[in-house]
């Protein structure tokens, strides 16, 4: 072979090389879900951000992040605003519906101490299953009308369960099903996409501002931010489920809200209760 | 004479009528037009999940206004409702992938 | 019906410290409910805490305080075991009251 065509040969076999370099490394990186290593690098950023906060403690949001109103909570939480939906919802989750039957025959362990393991993949389904979903389809099953998956009623049924469960480690599952991690995934991409007409993702609020304001709120880093649901909130001078605080983070960005459980929704709490796994769950809450 | 000139009087109110309610019909015409694709543009945003409240009100106000009879104002609103639309439509396209850039990796 | 007013009151040395929590829609009579509807005014006006049959705390509220209102004070002379009485009454004439021992 002479010079001129080694070159040639070199170039090519060069310019072959650097394409499929080029090619591989973004292709297997867009292919890969790694939940786990996802949880790990969530954690790091916020303990990373907030080093005197102890793990445990983010799941008490706001609180976490301003001395001021940790002290204002702390006294507040010896006499809980939540209190009477608590109440209310331990009667409720005891009453047995017309046909006899109660909540708990439609829950592992009698629907006590397991809020922490929701939501949760069902791969019958093919869907994410949130714990309100599965409240409101144990009423439809035993021939109940379903509750509003905002407040009230609802609310109060949560708070108990949350309540049964306090102090247990958020507890979320991904079976090794492609369709599970493409819920989790789908929760994450829905969680980083920004919305609305003010142009802001959660991760907006939640990633990159924890501790700052915005106006008169300081906000709550994402991590562990559902372990507190459902909760008590003084601007709504009322309880709020989790349903209640996605459509309304929605609207507040100027994005019309989804359904409460449409699937976006679903996958989010998925997303969200996953990455915060460890945390202890603190509902139900009060907040400002 | 004085019939001549009431004759061309008429006339000249009739055109001047005419003329006016031609103006008029075309306004409705173009809210018409500016509300459909206004409308049209926020359903697609309805189908990309991605639907701006301020769409909403502005299409609700142009809604208002056609009914009040201030067309052009109707249309001018009719119009923004379509951008804001399509405004939402261009975020959801372009977070697809930008959304990667908030990512905690 | 279940009482609308939770309290705690703990004595510590000459101080006792009380909480209470009352349920009530505290309802300021200017805002509106999702019909478009005004919804009345529905607070409680009076408050009163009694120890020992003396009034140690007194509140006349208006529609300003929030729903659900928490109160905390602390007053000098009550010791464990000691009644503490709680009794409100709104503005519609309802009223309520309860009886704890001090802590």
């Amino acid at each position: 072979m002479n010079v001129r065509s080694a070159i040639h040969f070199a170039a090519t076999a060069l310019a072959f090389t650097v394409l499929t370099f080029a090619g591989a490394p973004p292709a297997a990186a867009a292919d890969t879900v790694d939940p786990v290593a996802d949880a790990r690098a969530f954690k790091k950023y916020f303990t990373d951000k907030f080093p005197k906060v102890k793990l445990e403690d983010f799941v008490n949001g706001p609180y976490s992040m301003d001395a001021g109103l940790h002290k204002q909570w702390e006294e507040k939480e010896q006499f809980p605003p939540y209190e009477f939906a608590l109440e209310k919802g331990k009667e409720m989750f005891s009453k047995p519906f017309k046909n006899g039957k109660t909540y708990g025959d439609c829950f592992p362990n009698k629907g006590i101490g397991i809020r922490q393991n929701y939501p949760y993949f069902d791969e019958k389904d093919g869907k994410v299953v949130t714990l309100e979903l599965a409240l409101n389809r144990c009423r439809e099953t035993n021939g109940e009308p379903p509750f509003d998956y905002k407040k009230d009623d609802m609310a109060a049924l949560t708070a108990y369960m949350a309540f049964t469960s306090r102090g247990k480690a958020m507890n979320i599952k991904i079976p090794n099903d492609p369709r599970a991690l493409q819920a989790y995934q789908k929760g994450k991409e829905y969680f980083y996409t920004r919305r609305g007409q003010l142009n802001f993702s959660c991760a907006t609020c939640h990633v990159q501002s924890p501790g700052e304001r915005i106006r008169a709120e300081v906000l709550a880093p994402a991590l562990g931010i559902l372990n507190a649901m459902p909760i008590y909130r003084s601007q709504w001078s009322g309880m709020g489920t989790i349903s209640r605080r996605f459509t309304s983070c929605n609207s507040q960005v100027r994005g019309v809200p989804l359904k409460p459980q449409d699937d976006e929704y679903r996958n989010l709490e998925y997303y969200l209760s996953y990455v915060s796994n460890g945390l202890p769950i603190s509902g139900p809450g009060a907040r400002p | 004479m004085r019939i001549d000139m009431l004759k061309s009087a008429l006339v000249l109110a009739l055109l001047a009528a005419a003329t006016t309610s031609a103006l008029a019909a075309g306004s409705e015409a173009d809210f018409k037009a500016a509300y459909a694709a206004a409308e049209a543009a926020n359903k697609e945003a309805g189908t990309m999940r991605n639907q701006w409240t301020t769409t909403a009100a502005k299409l609700a106000s142009a809604k208002k206004e056609a009914a009040a009879g201030d067309f052009d104002k109707a249309t001018a609103s009719a119009k923004e409702a379509e951008a804001l639309a399509k405004a939402s439509i261009f975020q959801t396209t372009s977070e697809k992938t930008r959304w990667k850039e908030m990512e905690i990796r | 019906m279940a009482s609308t007013i939770r309290v705690r009151a703990t004595s510590r040395g000459e101080i006792t410290e009380v909480q209470a929590l009352i349920q009530h829609p505290m309802d300021s009579g200017f805002v509106k409910n999702s019909k478009g509807e005004m919804i009345p005014p529905h607070f409680i006006q009076q408050l009163s805490f009694q120890h020992n049959g003396k009034d140690v705390f007194l509140a006349d509220w208006g529609g300003g305080v929030s729903k659900d209102p928490y109160i905390k004070f602390a007053f000098k002379g009550g010791k464990k075991g000691d009644d503490l009485k709680i009794s409100w009454v709104d503005n519609k004439g309802a009223s309520d009251t309860t009886t704890a021992k001090i802590q």
